[in-house]
This record gives C-alpha cells, sequence and structure tokens, in this order.
C-alpha cells in the first residue's frame, strides 16, 4: 500500500450510484454500511480497492461500492481474486462470499486461498440458506432445518465455517453478528491490517428465508450470555454481569462462573490469537454454549506473495535473462547462411 | 550379425526417418534427441515426435510399456516426423513388436539381441523368436549383442553399479547411428560435459559407449540403405531445435515484452499442456507469474483476476480442462477481458486418450459455453509456429479485448523442429487498450469504433472505479440492465466485434495451386502431413490440387468463401469427425464439403492421404 492519503474520505465516497436492491431488514445493509464506514479508517486509496464476489444475494456486494470491483461466477471469486492480488500486490483485495458460494459450489476454492496465505480479506455471510435462489438449505444449514429444498428437515449436518476454515490453515478467523455494525467496521479494519488471507464471518440474518436464525445469539438481549466476544490478550469473561468464563478441564472448554467453586478471574483462559498451534482456537469456534465472537485466530506468517516475490528477487539477480532476447538465442543454436 | 537375405542397394534420398524403440527406461527419449538435435546442427532439417506410454513406469517389457522417439531429417525440408521408417532400432522384443509394420520393406532393424530373452519373448507375446524364424525375411536385420558390448566397454570404469551400466546401452544404439549417417559425435560428447557436471565418471561411462558403438559400426561398415547426407537449404538465420509447448510458452513471453505487460499464467496440470507450465515456471526473471491453481477453475478464475488487474493474462490446459474452464470463459467474455486460453488438444472424449492427438474439441472451442458468448479462436499448425500463434493471440485478445482460444495439439506440442528464432525487434507491436487517466474513459463499456473493442481500465487508476461481472451490462452506463433491447444489442455488438477481427487478419492463401481441381482444406497441427502429401502428388504431376491451411477459425479469414469458388472440389481432412467442416458447411451455402476424418489418436498418414486425393482427380 502507498503512504496513507493525504484525503480522507467519508463513507460516501465509498457509496457508488446504483439502487440497493436487498431486501429491507437484511442484513447484508449493516455489513455494507459497516464496510463503507471501514475503509475511509484504513487509510487505503480508493482506486486501490477491489471488491471480488461470487454470486448469491451478498455477492450483489460490489455493486455498491464506489470502488474497482467484480461480481463474477458462482464460488470462483478467491480465484479471482487471488489473481487481482497477485497481479497488483498493492491493491487492497476483499472477496464478498456467501455460505454456499463458499462451502458448497466453492468449497475447494476456499480451503485452498486460506491454505495459501494470500494477502487477501474474506468476508463471509453466513445466513444459513441460499438466499438468492429462495431458500434452499446450504452447508450451513442445520439438521432439521425446513428450507425449500428440505420440506421435512435437512439431513446432511453442516460445516462449521470456522471449524473448516481453521483446517484449511487460515491464519485470520473472525466472527460477528449481523447487528452490530461498529464491531463489524472494526474486525474489518483490523482483517485489512493483517498480512495474510484473514476470513469475516458474519452471522446474518436472512428476514425473508432464514429469519431469525441466529437470534438466540445476537439479540441484543441474549447476546452478552449466549456470546463471548474474544479479545487478544483478555481473559475469556462474559454474561450480562461479566462473571461467567472459560476453562479448560482436560481436553475440553468448561464454562464457570467467577465466585462459584472458588473460581476468580485469574483462573479463567486468557485469549492468545497470536498462537500457532489452533487447538484451542478449534475449540473456540465449535463452541455452542457460549457462542465465540471477535477475532479468534491471527497468527501472523509469511504470505504466499512474500514467498513468490523472495524467490523472484533471487531468480531476477542470479538470471542472465534480461530480456526475451537473451533466452531465444541462448543454448544450443546454429546459423544457416 | 547382419541377415544378408534382403541385398543391400543403398540410395541416397532426401530424407530418412529413422525411429529408436524399446521400453520406457531404455531412454529412447533422450536417443531420439540427441540424435536430432545432432542432425540439426548439421544442418538437416527435422521434425520428431515421441510417443510414450501412458503409464508413468509400465512394466518392463510389455507390449505397453513401449515407448518411441521418431526423427525425420532430411536434405530438403522435412514437415512432418514421416510415416514410413528406413531405419527402426528396437532395444526389446516389445518395441520390435509393435513398431515393425512402420518399417518400409527391405529395410533396416537393429536390435539388441541380448534382450531377447525367453523372459522378453513371452512378455512380447511372440511364440517363437522373430530373429531365428524367418518373420523378419523381408528386412535387413542387424543382430547386436548391446548388452554384452556395452558392459565390455565399460570394463574399468570405476563407480558404476549394474543398472547404469545396461541402462547406457542406448548409447551404443547412438553410437552406431551416428556412424552408419555419418555424424560427429561431438554435440553429444559435450552434452554428457554439461549434464553429469559433477559425476566424472558417468561423462566417462556414456562417451566409451557412445565410441564403442560408432566403432563397432565403422568395424562392421553399417551402412543405411537410405542415406541423407546433404544440409537442407533453409532461410539464413538462426536456428534452434524448439518443441511445441516450448514455443507457445515463449510466443507469451515475447508477447508480454513487447507489450509491456506482465505475464501471468493460472494453470492445473494435464497431459499434453503441462510442459507450457513447467516452461513458464522458469522465467521468474523475466517477472512472469506461474500459478498452479487448485483446478482448472481456480486456473482461469485466477487469470481473470490478473487480467482485470491488468496482466497479459493466459490459461493452458487440455480438453477435459477446458470444460472446467467454459463458465469462466463466458465471464471473461461478456467482461470483455483480454485472456488467452490455450487449448493442447489431446483425444477425447472424457479423459480419452490423454498422451495421443486429435482435433476434436474445436467445437467445444467454437461453442463450448452457456449463451451467445462467442471468442475469438485460432490454431498454430506446426511446433515452431506455435511461437507465432501464442505470440498472435496475445496480440489479438489486447487489442480487441476480448477472450482468445488457442488450439495446438498433442502432436504439435511434443514435436519438435527447427525455428528460425525470432527477435523481440522483428515481431508486430502490441497496443494494449489501458486508459491511463480518468478523461480517457468515462464508461467500461465505450468502444473503439473500428474494432468495438472496449478500453481497459485497471485497480489503482483514479477515477476509473467501475465494477463489471457477468450480468448483462448496459451498453452505455455498463451497469446491470435486464432490458430487453439491450441484451440484443449487447449480444450482436459482442458477435460483431469477434466479426472485425477479420479485419485485422491475413487472409487464406492457398499453397500449390490458386485455383483448380482439388482444394484441400486443413486446420491447425496436421499442416505438415497436409503440406508434404500435397506436395508430392502436385509433383507426380497433379498440378492443380491446392491446400488452404487455417490458422484463424473464428472468425474465418475474409477472402474464405471465394477461395472455395476456384476449386472443383473440396475436401476438409481433420484428426476428428468432421467438426471443421461442420463450421464450414454453417458459413458457406452451396458448396460440397467431403470429408477426410482420421480418429486414431495418430497423425495423418503420407499414404492414405495420398491415396485418397488421387481417388478425387483420377
Ligand atoms: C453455476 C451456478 N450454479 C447455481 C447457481 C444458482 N445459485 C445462485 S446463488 C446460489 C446460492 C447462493 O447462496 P449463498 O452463497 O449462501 O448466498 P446468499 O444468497 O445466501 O447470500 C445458487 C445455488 C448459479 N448462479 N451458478
Ligand atoms: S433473500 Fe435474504 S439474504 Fe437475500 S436479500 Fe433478502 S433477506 Fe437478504
Ligand atoms: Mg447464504
Amino acid at each position: 500500500m502507498e503512504a496513507i492519503t493525504e484525503q480522507k474520505y467519508t463513507f460516501k465516497d465509498f457509496t457508488s450510484d446504483q439502487e440497493v436492491r436487498w431486501c429491507p431488514g437484511c442484513d447484508d445493509y449493516v455489513i455494507l454500511r459497516s464496510m463503507q464506514k471501514a475503509l475511509p479508517e484504513m487509510g487505503v486509496k480508493r482506486e486501490d480497492v477491489v471488491f471480488i464476489s461470487g454470486i448469491g444475494c451478498s455477492s450483489r456486494f460490489p455493486y455498491y461500492m464506489n470502488t474497482y470491483g467484480m461480481h463474477t461466477i458462482h464460488g470462483r471469486a478467491p480465484g479471482i481474486a487471488s489473481g487481482v492480488k497477485l497481479a497488483n500486490p498493492n491493491l487492497s483485495v476483499w472477496v464478498m462470499t456467501g455460505d454456499g458460494d463458499s462451502m458448497a459450489i466453492g468449497g475447494n476454492h476456499f480451503i485452498h486461498v486460506l491454505r495459501r496465505n494470500i494477502d487477501l480479506n474474506i468476508v463471509l455471510f453466513n445466513n444459513e440458506i441460499y438466499g438468492l435462489t429462495k431458500g434452499q438449505f446450504s452447508p450451513t444449514s442445520l439438521v432439521g432445518q425446513k428450507t425449500k429444498s428440505s420440506p421435512y428437515g435437512n439431513t446432511q449436518p453442516p460445516f462449521i465455517p470456522g471449524e473448516l476454515a481453521l483446517g484449511a490453515g487460515a491464519r485470520f478467523f473472525g466472527r460477528i453478528g449481523g447487528n452490530v455494525p461498529k464491531e463489524i467496521t472494526q474486525m474489518m479494519i483490523d482483517a485489512h491490517k493483517f498480512k495474510g488471507t484473514s476470513l469475516i464471518e458474519v452471522l446474518q440474518n436472512c428476514v425473508i428465508f432464514n429469519d431469525g436464525c441466529f437470534s438466540n445469539i445476537t439479540d441484543k438481549d441474549v447476546k452478552e450470555d449466549k456470546q463471548i466476544f474474544l479479545e487478544h490478550g483478555k481473559p475469556m469473561i462474559f454474561g450480562k454481569n461479566r462473571d461467567k468464563g472459560l476453562v479448560l478441564n482436560k481436553l475440553k472448554l468448561e464454562v464457570v462462573t467467577i465466585g462459584e467453586n472458588g473460581i476468580t478471574q485469574e483462573d479463567l483462559l486468557v485469549h492468545d490469537a497470536k498462537e500457532k498451534d489452533p487447538t484451542l482456537h478449534q475449540m473456540l469456534v465449535r463452541l455452542e454454549y457460549p457462542v465465540a465472537t471477535g477475532i479468534i485466530r491471527s497468527f501472523d506468517d509469511v504470505t504466499f506473495e512474500e514467498r513468490e516475490d523472495a524467490l523472484t528477487k533471487q531468480v531476477k539477480a542470479n538470471s542472465k535473462f534480461k530480456k526475451t532476447d537473451d533466452l531465444f538465442f541462448s543454448g544450443e543454436t546454429y546459423t544457416v547462411k | 550379425m547382419i541377415s544378408d537375405k534382403v541385398k543391400l542397394q543403398p540410395e541416397v534420398v532426401e530424407a530418412v526417418v529413422i525411429r529408436f524403440v524399446g521400453d520406457s527406461g531404455d531412454g529412447m527419449q533422450l536417443t531420439g534427441t540427441q540424435f536430432s538435435d545432432t542432425s540439426a546442427m548439421f544442418g538437416n532439417d527435422i521434425a520428431t515426435f515421441p510417443n510414450y506410454p501412458s503409464e508413468i513406469r509400465a512394466p518392463q517389457g510389455s507390449l505397453y510399456g513401449v515407448s518411441g522417439f521418431q526423427v525425420h531429417i532430411g536434405s530438403v525440408e522435412v514437415s512432418t516426423p514421416g510415416d514410413n521408417l528406413d531405419l527402426l532400432v528396437a532395444m526389446n522384443p516389445a518395441g520390435l513388436k509393435t513398431n515393425l509394420h512402420a518399417l518400409k520393406p527391405g529395410h533396416t532393424i537393429i536390435v539388441d539381441s541380448d534382450a531377447f530373452s525367453k523372459k522378453n519373448l513371452e512378455k512380447a507375446q511372440y511364440e517363437t523368436n522373430p530373429l531365428e524364424d524367418n518373420s523378419l525375411e523381408n528386412y535387413r536385420v542387424i543382430q547386436v549383442d548391446m548388452t554384452s558390448l556395452t558392459k565390455e566397454a565399460l570394463k574399468g570404469v570405476e563407480g558404476l553399479d549394474n543398472k547404469s551400466i545396461t541402462r547406457s546401452k542406448n548409447m551404443f544404439a547412438l553410437g552406431m547411428v551416428y556412424w552408419m549417417y555419418g555424424r560427429s559425435r561431438d554435440y553429444t560428447i559435450d552434452f554428457f560435459k554439461k549434464k553429469f557436471k559433477s559425476k566424472p565418471h558417468l561423462i566417462e561411462a556414456n562417451t566409451k559407449v557412445l565410441n564403442a558403438g560408432y566403432f563397432f559400426a565403422e568395424t562392421l561398415e553399417l551402412i543405411p540403405n537410405a542415406y541423407t547426407i546433404s544440409p537442407a537449404k533453409m532461410r539464413p538465420g538462426t536456428y534452434r531445435i524448439i518443441m511445441g509447448n516450448t514455443a507457445t510458452a515463449w510466443g507469451f513471453l515475447a508477447a508480454a515484452e513487447k507489450s509491456g505487460l506482465e505475464l501471468f499464467l493460472g494453470s492445473y496440470p494435464i497431459t499434453p499442456a503441462t510442459d507450457i507450465l513447467h516452461e513458464l515456471v522458469k522465467h521468474k526473471h523475466f517477472g512472469v507469474k506461474a500459478f498452479q491453481a487448485e483446478d482448472e477453475i481456480a486456473g482461469i478464475a485466477s487469470a481473470i483476476g490478473a487480467s482485470f488487474a491488468g496482466d497479459l493474462a493466459i490459461t493452458t490446459t487440455s480438453g477435459p480442462g477446458l470444460a472446467l474452464k467454459g463458465e469462466a470463459l463466458g465471464l471473461a467474455m461478456i467482461m470483455e477481458l483480454p485472456l488467452v486460453v490455450v487449448n493442447v488438444q489431446r483425444g477425447g472424449p472424457s479423459t480419452g486418450l490423454p498422451t495421443k492427438t486429435e482435433q476434436s474439441d474445436l467445437l467445444q472451442a467454437m461453442y463450448g459455453r452457456n449463451g451467445e458468448s462467442p471468442v475469438i479462436v485460432i490454431a498454430a499448425s506446426t511446433p515452431a509456429n506455435c511461437f507465432q500463434y501464442a505470440y498472435e493471440a496475445a496480440k489479438l485478445t489486447l487489442e480487441h479485448m476480448t477472450p482468445v482460444i488457442l488450439l495446438t495439439d498433442g502432436y504439435i506440442a511434443n514435436g519438435s523442429a527447427p525455428w528460425k528464432i525470432t527477435s523481440l525487434n522483428d515481431l508486430p507491436d502490441i497496443k494494449n487498450r489501458i486508459s491511463k487517466n480518468a478523461s480517457e474513459n468515462c464508461h467500461p463499456y465505450d468502444r473503439d469504433e473500428a474494432t468495438l473493442a472496449r478500453n481497459w481500465a485497471i485497480p489503482g487508476t483514479p477515477g476509473l472505479e467501475h465494477r463489471i461481472g457477468g450480468l448483462e451490462k448496459d451498453r452505455i452506463t455498463g451497469n446491470v440492465s435486464q432490458a430487453p433491447e439491450n441484451h440484443e444489442i449487447m449480444t450482436k455488438v459482442r458477435a460483431e466485434k469477434i466479426k472485425r477481427v477479420q479485419n485485422y487478419i491475413p487472409e487464406i492463401k492457398p499453397e500449390f495451386a490458386e485455383e483448380g481441381d482439388l482444394l484441400v482444406i486443413g486446420w491447425g497441427g496436421t499442416y505438415g502431413s497436409l503440406h508434404s502429401a500435397v506436395k508430392q502428388i502436385n509433383e507426380e504431376g497433379h498440378k492443380n490440387i491446392g491446400l488452404a491451411h487455417f490458422n484463424y477459425i473464428n472468425p474465418l479469414p475474409k477472402n474464405t468463401e471465394e477461395l472455395l469458388k476456384k476449386f472443383k472440389k473440396i475436401i476438409v481432412c481433420e484428426l476428428n469427425n468432421g467438426q471443421f467442416a461442420k463450421i464450414l458447411k454453417i458459413n458457406f451455402n452451396g458448396f460440397e464439403f467431403l470429408q477426410f476424418n482420421k480418429i486414431q489418436g495418430l497423425p495423418f498418414g503420407n499414404n492414405e492421404l495420398i491415396e485418397e486425393f488421387k481417388k478425387l482427380v483420377e
């Protein structure tokens, strides 16, 4: 990225002239506005920002951003975004994707992009449903969930996106409710700062086909009791009264209450997002109560481009080929007079 | 031992065809390459074709494990690896059995008689030993106990195990053939010195065996049936021997440098296209970004991304991979981004014949996408001109802002031939359509009046922020539009854009005859076969047979119809079931397109073509 711009943008600078076409009340609006607010805080030039999406309601996102963007084909955004970033590492490249786009048709690309660790940012709109095609179950839909393609209840067990991502080697994983714009904005800024592939899972309510799918976790009145919002270096504490926390009991995370059985805050686990070993991060993403949100993993690692760049420099320095003619006329040639 | 059943009457010919065959582990590819490179250095024109099994390590001695390398050398222009052999070098019974049919009657076989053991004969399904049962009496058989002689030659060389000793017997055979054709051993000895720089004992061993073979042939005064001695008359210039796939890769290197863009390759390995990836990954010194993706779709996807961001982007594959890329190619087409897809065709359908050649992806290239989605389709026709057409594909895609499919095939991709090296200075300019500033480009779909190509506004350029995608666009603003008339207009504009490429490509020029009785039509990798057949038949007195060989397929050259009218009969020859003939039929009414099709995973043979053409003119 070039030096921080003099110009200070506002969210309006990132708003395109296109009319937003999501259903009223959809969390996608929250994500859009959070992004438009996050970008001015990142210190990137507008012309250096690129949004790439696949297909789905969520994938309409790039049209609403006044930046460079491509609305591509179903599931393939990670590949396309990788090409953009490798062609011009100076760009801030964002993949906007749905649960079907990323983990059904695009599952292969999703795991490989995470494995490679190219400096991309992925925002996964998880609504546990196919929105655009009007309500079929997705790879994150729950067993028993009734949808248009599972009228008697879904029989396919779901992926937990964080578990899949960490299994694929994700260096940065954050999870956040779709109804907390400030936190989403902050997480986007953190993802941008992170060097390597960062993945944000937004628990996104689809008001039409899966309304309330996260309300028992994200609704204002329950969220503090049902979620644990993790921050690096801070104790794993949650609850309206800040009296609950997590400890490790053998190979399991256990919820304890401060003040009961002699537990004090000192006994709680302290969140270390930067730890290389993902074991504890895996336990956290799988936890059903409380649901872990915040940046669960943020492990600094060498990026794909850094490795490639170092190799290229080395090869360039040692090569006798500066121009293609040097190559073409090198080695075994012969002359006909 | 030399059988004297056939009387040797050596004749001087203009060209000879030699095939080296043996087990996959016998080093036949290396032997053949050494012989052809040495001959090229000597000044012969050459064409080669390797033929190896699709199994990586087929069981030793088995019929399907035979690996072969054919080389055609000439004191005149040679345009194919040849069909009928003047000399067959067979390192084992399986090689003899599977290749004997190609040898001209009365011509020479060199065999390693040590390899004709009971076990090997059984594996090759010989009931009796062909070296003893008179079944080869129509040929001149030179039996050499090569394995023993190789061991003998290597007595006293330190540090060699048994395996490497027997392995080097291919150099014994090469030494023999060098003597027979009066070739120098220097090039190969230099090659050993380079290859085994840190293993001097291997330099010594290989040189000894090569020399032993050479002197062995000298002592026996082994003379071939057919000689070709003098260098060919080739256009003056500096040459090198190049394989089709390498030439393709280099064409893109040249195009990137000429256009001032960086080259991006997104690819997934697939036979016979992988060597382009292998070649381009080496060239980091030119800033080439060669990205091996997780599958073909990610390969083309990454290329589309790189193209959007301003690189010269290509993706390379073979038939099944092109099928996977279809949807993404349609995306590149509707977004009107530059992108070259190279399809090195192989035998299909499905996995088909992965290591064999065919031209059966033409209709897939033309129509294999959803919706109305025309792209430019061009085809290379020789190993060396893969360079020219890769360069042309890049030029067309950058100047016309629409994807190009470049078709080659296993035959020319793996074949090699002399390439008159083209310096960058001698290549035509490539003008990319990148908009440098906001005033140049108001809307993403503003077009050049002549070509209808849009401008290329790449991320990082202030003021040109825009969104494109797979949804239909408004023809002016580039915003998403479902308007009925707009869709029809945009569909027609995209088709017209391809059609106008006609104004920028050369007309088709027939060879041998401008008009006459028969027009032979071909396209792509069959050029060598068709050229030599039509040439021969003309030399035999049929002066009015022309050859029109197409490199530009979509669009077709402007004067195609005019040309068709000048001949009484037209025959379209293809290694498929008539795909180009279909395209011609759709485009040109009132002609009868006869067809000659071969679908055996093999190139055309000279004789079968000549026979067919004669039937039509006699
Ligand atoms: C190749 C292909 N197959 C299927 C579709 C149809 N399709 C479009 S979006 C979609 C599912 C989208 O679900 P998700 O990714 O969860 O996005 P959401 O709409 O929920 O945001 C499907 C199946 C398509 N566009 N392309
Ligand atoms: S269908 Fe659901 S996900 Fe799609 S826009 Fe409507 S509410 Fe949002
Ligand atoms: Mg969804």
